[in-house]
């Protein structure tokens, strides 16, 4: 701010505590013409009230709130512009990205080492406090291999609790995933790969899946078709049904643009995150509306990269712990 | 109680009963949709899956019904009975007057109806929309030259302490409902704040303090400054001790805003601002509270006999309470704990069904037999069994929500060796949850107690003057 404003908010301020300070001089020297204990000499619809000394203990609170209230101000920011002596401050200001974020608490501890205060800024000294405590902990898990973390009980515990905390809001609690594109992880149908190395790297990395509309090049018609075909894929039976029955044929011969990611055989394919359709499981939805909807608009889900968030080794942890999962089947 | 006289025939009561009634009424239907809420958050069926019945529509209601239509009802009778007897004059104006009770009667019902209806500005204890806080502005301007009127052409040389605080009550709620209410209307029924980001906030909870500091305290702590001599019939303890708490409150509180917004975008050094005054603010607040305890010294014994002035210093015990507790929570340590749990519930019905309203209570039932000229309230009693009900459900409703509020503060931020948080929210939900159904309880206690109020104050108009022979020492004069 201007140093106008600076010194608005110092002088106002200050000026408070200074006008309650004399003004509690003032009442305690008794300026008001009538003896300490008498009455004021004046009554209001019969209401007296006496010239009483203010309270002892009561008087030396105010002093102490004051003088305490000063000794803050001198410490801490508050008065406009002027820091405090401590170099005290919430967080680091003017932080465009994490890279900024994460090299100033570098320097924050770096600067600290010469002070008598420590680490100034809240944030960082939260970051470093929590990293010397529990750093040590994930150090020791990340030299084991997600495999064998998978069956050490104590690791699935803190895995999990991650989980909980950074990815039940799409996954559920329980992993079993939700209708709308979050895969269920306690089975063995993996869209990019099950395998340990596979999970992390998801984790890490994010995933961005695409399949696209076919609305436009296939046709209302078309679109049905494939529908159909699709869903014979995984054994359905639609000979009863008023929209896809009997067009199943003629949705295995358009499948050839589909089989460039689902195969030929359509059960998928795992480097491209294409799913497998002859299992039975839908992402989004396996009833014949659901399945036109995909196909019509396409669909774009988003798993985001945990890499900046959480770090390399936490998701060391997680990934075993949905390793873990699927390995009862 | 030998202050019972025959209605001054110069005064304006016409106005005062008109507003010591609705203090009742406006009481059991703020407080009962209080009750009506915290039932929802024991039993969540009883929303009924009825929009305008849900907790988010009918919790704006319940917080406006009991400050603005309960309190401010109450502020209105009270200032307005005292500024005349204390200045020995009848109101300025008996048009502006009425205009006040009309208008302000008017504000409640819109409230009513657009609360429910989801209509809101969705700034707390300021929901109200543009079209209303307009009229809530020109009654406010009427209410003030009423008030500074009267104060001008009273009989007597001093202004009595009472209305000091009356008078910075009035000219600090006009300033900050003006400044805070500042909004761009779209629509008749939607308009957007003047201001943005952490400046909106800060304006809001410069407001949202000061409707507590002002409204909630020095207009209530005008009513004590003469309820409370009066009734017990005793000298103000200490002149000076007025002076130095009455100025010092009024030039502190102005700064607590900040306390509202620890730890979020508001720069550090609002924040660090807000707390120091806070803290020093904890001293004169206690001012009050010792000139009105003090006050009672040499009639102690009335308390044994008189349940109105056992509300009245109660409530003073509540207001010291919750004046502590408010700076101490102002602390940035401690509002790290208690910010967002029931801790600030409790804290915050402490002073309202505490002191404010205790405080309200206590002085209606000083004001309705003098208003509707009788020799005391239809049964002593039953204003005993009141003080107990009140107390029993506010001790009730308080100490629920500190267990409640600490236990949640303390889940929040439990952490595993692992640095993962020990507890998911919904745990500390159920953990709360045996603690809301207490709540819940406490607050039928309160509202039960309003409706034998009401009951006595009907009794009290409805019976002829010739049957009281309960008080035979109180003679009219």
């Amino acid at each position: 701010m201007s140093s106008f404003w600076s010194i608005w908010i110092s002088v106002i301020s200050l000026g408070t505590i200074l006008g309650c300070f004399l003004l509690l001089r003032w009442c305690l020297l008794n300026k008001t013409g009538v003896e300490e204990g008498d009455d004021m000499h004046h009554s209001f619809d019969g209401i007296l009230e006496l010239n009483n000394q203010l309270p002892r203990w009561w008087t030396i609170l105010f002093y102490m709130t004051i003088v305490w209230g000063l000794l803050y101000l001198l410490l801490y920011p508050g008065l406009g512009n002027f820091a405090g002596l401590l170099g005290w401050k919430s967080s680091n200001q003017d932080i465009r990205s994490l890279a900024e974020s994460k090299a100033a608490v570098v320097q924050s501890v770096e600067d600290a080492k010469e002070s008598l205060f420590g680490v100034g800024v809240e944030y960082d000294r939260e970051l470093k406090f929590a990293e010397e405590r529990f750093a040590p902990l994930f150090n020791e898990y990340a030299k084991k291999p997600i495999e064998v973390l998978a069956n050490d009980e104590e690791a699935l515990k803190i895995g999990q609790r991650l989980f909980s905390q950074n990815c039940s809001q799409c996954h559920g609690s329980d992993a079993r995933g939700q209708f709308g594109g979050f895969p269920n992880l306690t089975d063995d149908d993996w869209l990019y790969g099950g395998s340990p190395d596979k999970i992390k790297e998801t984790l890490l990395n994010g995933r961005n899946a695409m399949m696209p509309g076919w609305i436009d090049t296939m046709g209302e018609q078309g679109v049905k078709e494939v529908a159909a075909y699709a869903l014979s894929l995984s054994g359905r039976d639609l000979s009863g049904s008023e929209l896809l029955a009997g067009l199943e044929e003629a949705g295995e011969a358009r499948f050839a643009v589909c089989a460039a990611c689902h195969g030929t055989d359509g059960t998928g394919n795992q480097a491209l995150g294409a799913p497998n359709l002859t299992d039975n499981i839908w992402l989004y939805g396996g009833n014949e509306l659901a399945v036109i909807e995909t196909l019509t608009h396409g669909r774009a889900g988003v798993m985001p990269a945990f890499k900046d968030t959480l770090g390399e080794k936490k998701v060391h942890l997680v990934s075993a712990y949905v390793y873990s999962l699927s390995q009862g089947q | 109680m030998s202050e019972i006289s025959q209605a001054h025939p110069d005064y304006n009561y016409k106005v005062v009963r008109q507003f010591a009634i609705m203090t009742v009424v406006w009481g059991i239907i703020g407080m009962g949709v209080g009750v009506l809420i915290a039932a929802q958050l024991y039993w969540p069926a009883l929303n009924f899956d009825i929009p305008y019945l849900t907790f988010s529509r009918l919790r704006p209601l319940h917080t406006n019904a009991v400050i603005f239509a309960f309190g401010g009802c109450a502020l209105f009778a009270t200032s307005y009975y005292v500024v005349q007897r204390t200045c020995q004059v009848k109101l300025f104006s008996d048009k502006l007057a009425s205009f006040t009770f009309w208008g302000w009667q008017a504000v409640i019902v819109a409230a009513a109806i657009t609360l429910p209806l989801g209509i809101t500005g969705s700034k707390e204890y300021a929901e109200l929309e543009w079209p209303i806080d307009i009229l809530i502005t020109l009654v406010w301007v009427a209410y003030i030259i009423n008030f500074f009127g009267t104060m001008i052409i009273r009989r007597t040389t001093h202004i009595y302490v009472a209305n000091w605080f009356f008078g910075a009550f009035m000219l600090t709620v006009a300033v900050l409902h003006i400044g805070n209410s500042m909004a761009i209307p779209v629509s008749f029924t939607k308009s957007y704040s003047l201001y943005a980001g952490a400046v909106d906030a800060m304006m809001q909870w410069w407001y949202g303090h000061n409707a507590v500091g002002f409204f909630l305290t020095a207009g209530f702590l005008g009513m004590m400054y003469y309820f409370v001599p009066k009734q017990a019939g005793r000298p103000v303890y200490s002149y000076r001790l007025s002076i130095i708490h009455f100025w010092a409150l009024i030039s502190l509180y102005i700064w607590a805003g900040p306390h509202h917004l620890h730890y979020t975008a508001l720069p550090d050094w609002t924040q660090s601002l807000g707390m120091v005054m806070s803290v020093i603010l904890f001293v004169p607040s206690w001012g009050g509270m010792i000139n009105g305890i003090m006050t009672l010294s040499g009639a102690w014994h009335k308390l044994r006999t008189d349940p109105i002035l056992r509300f009245l210093i109660v409530s003073l015990s509540f207001y010291g309470m919750s004046t502590f507790e408010g700076p101490m929570m102002a602390i940035k340590t401690v509002n790290a704990l208690s910010h967002y749990t029931d801790w600030t519930i409790g804290h915050v019905h402490s002073g309202a069904l505490g002191w404010v309203a205790m405080v309200s209570i206590g002085s209606i039932y000083h004001l309705v037999p003098i208003l509707f000229d009788r020799n005391g309230m239809y049964s002593t009693k039953w204003v005993n069994i009141h003080f107990w009900l009140a107390t029993i459900g506010v001790v009730l409703y308080i100490v629920a929500m500190w267990m409640s509020g600490v236990l949640q503060g303390l889940m929040w931020r439990a952490v595993n060796a692992d640095g993962t948080l020990t507890y998911s929210f919904v745990e500390s939900l159920e953990a709360s949850k045996p603690f809301y159904l207490v709540r819940f309880i406490g607050g039928v206690f309160v509202v039960a107690g309003m409706l034998l109020m009401a009951v006595n104050v009907y009794k009290t108009i409805r019976t002829p003057k010739e049957q009281f022979a309960n008080e035979p020492q109180a003679q009219a004069a």
